[in-house]
């Protein structure tokens, strides 16, 4: 390896993002008297950011000669989650009802 | 919870069940004694239960898958005979049940899939310029947690009872609530125990393909059986996670007294079937890609041309792969959720036999103005087409969601999926075994008796499964164990048993053809490069040596081999130019883990839980035994041993 190391400016910038993140989730759940759905969706959306901000700062996943293949597998294996989860939800309610 | 009756763990009664028993008392008895006779004990332990080779490892693979291919095709033959006149009394409803549910798990999960990743262990790394697969320790786990499950789910109908609730194991009825001895039990507990040996085998493969390709072979440079590899591996990954999860969520309902997919207690009993689906359809598309690639090999190698279509065959495995996720709703048409749902579930099934009508023209194309060779394997690629054709299209009139009402549960559609599976993966790959075995062992099978084997089959097989069409549009229902003497398919359902019977004398063919060729191996003894083919695997020794490549070879083209062939290339070695080979040493590891996993697995099932967290921790200790011992460093082969080796096929200076 030749590269010259850099400062990892942007590993502590998202390190305090996250724990920034956490503290905020953390304060949205005990210290505010908002409704329990409003709540989970504040805090859901919190935890979609840190992973995504995890997946591209400290699991180097655009990096290497092969960043590209990883951000595709990535992304297909998100793309069929969603599919299957919102494709059972939608096929055990949908039409006729069976919940 | 437990309502075990111990004192009748063991099954008897059943006369039949008696003569498995004694029957596989026999063979173990028969086994062991000829070990210890021969002395062959040591020789089992070092060469074989440790090994590490990828190639070691699929041939056992093959083996294991063979033994459950004997297994499920008795239990075809025993339902064909049960069917084959009305009201017969060969079988009893409950006996019929256990028969059809464990024909339907042990052809796919224990016969189909460890053939197919058999064949993809031995010829994967070796297509792509390898020294072996990227984790191989792993491998060998993966294969003796597959055996694990294997042996589990294959001792339920002697001790404990046999599942007996379909291989889809629909709730309510795979359930305590309607079945509550232990042997649905077995099937959750030993398929999840397979599973994981498969999930690990998926990941195995797709890092071996994306990290150990040789010099210039681009993915799109890669054979078509390493493509489909790769393909399934990733449908595979994807795919399995979700089954691992529902057999889970039924286990705790079975062994815990949750209520996942109850009747009581606010389970959803459907939502089996639809996570069930989620898995099993993109299974039967794991299953048949890589006899895709296996018939592309082959169709190319016999043809002498280059695969008509490469970059369509290869955008053709990706869409199917991607449609494969999407469809899965159409196995439940009839659950009643509405037209709209059926409606987008029909449409995505149809658009799966758009790329598939693609790869068939393609392997016609490719054949065009070849110089077709009729082998044995090119004979099996040739059947292939047809059969998997008519399957195919009967695939497409089930698909439709309000034509379906009326085959959905018959006999047309076990006589569709026969011939997809069968006609599609069982041909597929009785040709990969002709086209690869003297790859593998030095020697070819026999032609003539391979001829046997493929007229018989091949007869049986029609006439097996093509009366089903229309025993299943007459109203014969599947699953039924007998049928009144005035249904009209009566006539058709005794001549499907006939067939079975070809079936039969076919397969008994081809275990002749196996044990006269090993007779026979000096007679039938060839080069490296038989069939005189394209890709990376023939461009070493035959058998193939542990290092399997003295120098890793380099590619510049598609069948960069073959054309290296037709330049006259020198494919002389220098000795000079032989480095020390690294290997990893073998291991007993992972053998012992699989003893671990059985016995946890079977103390699960048996709901005894204490020696069942104790068998658990035992192998997590296992893991961690291999994270203290992982500094193994291997060893090496020398370059003199590797010179000896190679002049088996080419001059070595």
């Amino acid at each position: 390896m030749t590269e010259k190391r850099k400062f990892p400016i942007s590993h502590i910038v998202s390190y305090l993002l996250s724990v920034g993140l956490t503290i905020l989730a953390v304060f949205f759940a005990l210290g505010t008297n908002l409704e329990r759905g409003t709540i989970m969706t504040i805090i859901g959306s919190f935890a979609v950011i840190q992973a995504g901000m995890q997946l591209f700062m400290f699991m180097n996943m655009t990096e290497g000669r092969d960043g590209w293949m990883k951000v595709t597998h990535t992304i297909y294996a998100i793309a069929m989650a969603v599919i299957f989860v919102i494709g059972t939800y939608y096929v055990m309610t949908a039409g006729h009802p069976i919940m | 919870m437990v309502d075990i009756k111990w004192d009748r763990i063991i099954v008897t009664g059943e006369p039949l069940i008696t003569m498995a028993m004694i029957t596989m008392i026999l063979t173990v008895l028969g086994v062991v004694i000829a070990l210890t006779y021969f002395k062959k004990w040591k020789w089992l332990w070092r060469e074989w239960l440790t090994t590490v080779d990828h190639k070691r490892i699929g041939i056992m693979y093959i083996i294991l898958g063979l033994v459950m291919f004997v297994r499920g095709g008795i239990d075809a033959l025993m339902m064909r005979a049960q069917t084959a006149v009305p009201e017969n009394t060969f079988l009893s409803a409950q006996h019929y049940a256990e028969v059809f549910t464990t024909h339907g798990t042990i052809m796919i999960l224990f016969m189909a899939m460890p053939v197919l990743i058999g064949l993809m262990n031995i010829v994967m790394p070796l297509q792509i310029g390898a020294r072996d697969v990227a984790f191989p320790h792993m491998n060998a786990i993966s294969f003796w947690l597959t055996t694990a499950g294997a042996l589990l789910f294959n001792i339920s109908f002697i001790v404990g009872g046999s599942p007996d609730a379909g291989w889809t194991m629909y709730f309510p009825l795979a359930g305590k609530e309607f079945s509550p001895g232990v042997g649905n039990t077995y099937y959750f507990v030993a398929v999840q125990i397979a599973g994981f040996g498969t999930l690990m085998s998926a990941i195995n493969f797709t890092v071996t393909i994306m990290k150990m390709r040789t010099k210039g072979m681009t993915l799109f440079r890669m054979p078509m059986f390493t493509w489909t590899t790769l393909i399934s591996s990733l449908i595979m990954i994807i795919a399995f996670p979700v089954f691992t999860i529902a057999l889970l969520a039924a286990t705790l309902d079975r062994v815990y007294g949750a209520h996942f997919f109850t009747l009581s207690g606010g389970g959803l009993d459907m939502l089996w079937n639809n996570l069930f689906w989620i898995w099993a359809h993109p299974e039967v598309y794991i299953v048949i890609l890589p006899a895709f690639g296996m018939i592309s090999e082959v169709v190319a190698t016999f043809s002498k041309k280059k695969l008509f279509g490469y970059h369509s065959m290869v955008w053709a495995i990706i869409v199917i792969s991607v449609l494969s996720m999407i469809v899965w709703v159409h196995h439940f048409y009839t659950m009643g959720v509405g037209p709209v749902v059926n409606s987008i579930f029909s449409i995505t099934t149809l658009l799966v036999a758009v790329p598939t009508g693609i790869k068939m023209f393609n392997w016609l194309f490719t054949m065009r103005k070849g110089r077709i060779q009729f082998t044995v394997p090119m004979m099996w690629a040739l059947a292939f087409i047809p059969t998997f054709l008519i399957g195919g299209v009967t695939g497409v009139m089930l698909g439709m969601a309000a034509a379906d009402f009326h085959y959905h549960n018959t006999m047309f559609l076990i006589a569709h999926f026969h011939y997809t599976l069968v006609g599609g993966v069982v041909y597929a790959v009785f040709a990969a075994f002709g086209y690869w075995w003297p790859k593998v062992f030095g020697f070819r099978l026999s032609e003539k008796i391979g001829k046997w084997h493929f007229w018989l089959f091949n007869i049986g097989f029609n006439v097996t499964f093509f009366p089903m069409f229309f025993a299943g549009l007459d109203g014969a229902v599947r699953r039924a164990y007998t049928y009144s003497p005035d249904a009209s398919y009566a006539p058709l359902m005794f001549i499907s048993f006939i067939g079975t019977l070809f079936i039969a004398a076919g397969v008994i063919a081809f275990v002749w053809n196996v044990i006269w060729s090993i007779k026979n191996r000096e007679k039938l003894a060839c080069g490296h490069d038989p069939w005189d083919a394209r890709t990376l695997e023939w461009a070493t020794a035959s058998p193939v040596p542990e290092y399997n490549f003295a120098i890793l070879p380099e590619v510049d083209q598609i069948d960069s081999y073959w054309y290296a062939k037709k330049r006259n290339e020198n494919f002389a070695l220098k000795k000079e130019d032989i480095k020390p080979i690294h290997l990893p040493n073998n291991s007993g590891q992972p053998f012992i883990m699989g003893i671990i996993m059985f016995f946890a697995g079977l103390f699960f099932v048996f709901e005894l839980h204490i020696p069942a967290f104790i068998a658990s921790g035992c192998f997590f200790f296992m893991m961690l035994l291999r994270s203290f011992t992982s500094y193994d460093e291997g060893r090496y082969v020398n370059p003199e041993e590797v010179a000896k080796k190679e002049t088996s096929w080419r001059e070595v200076s």
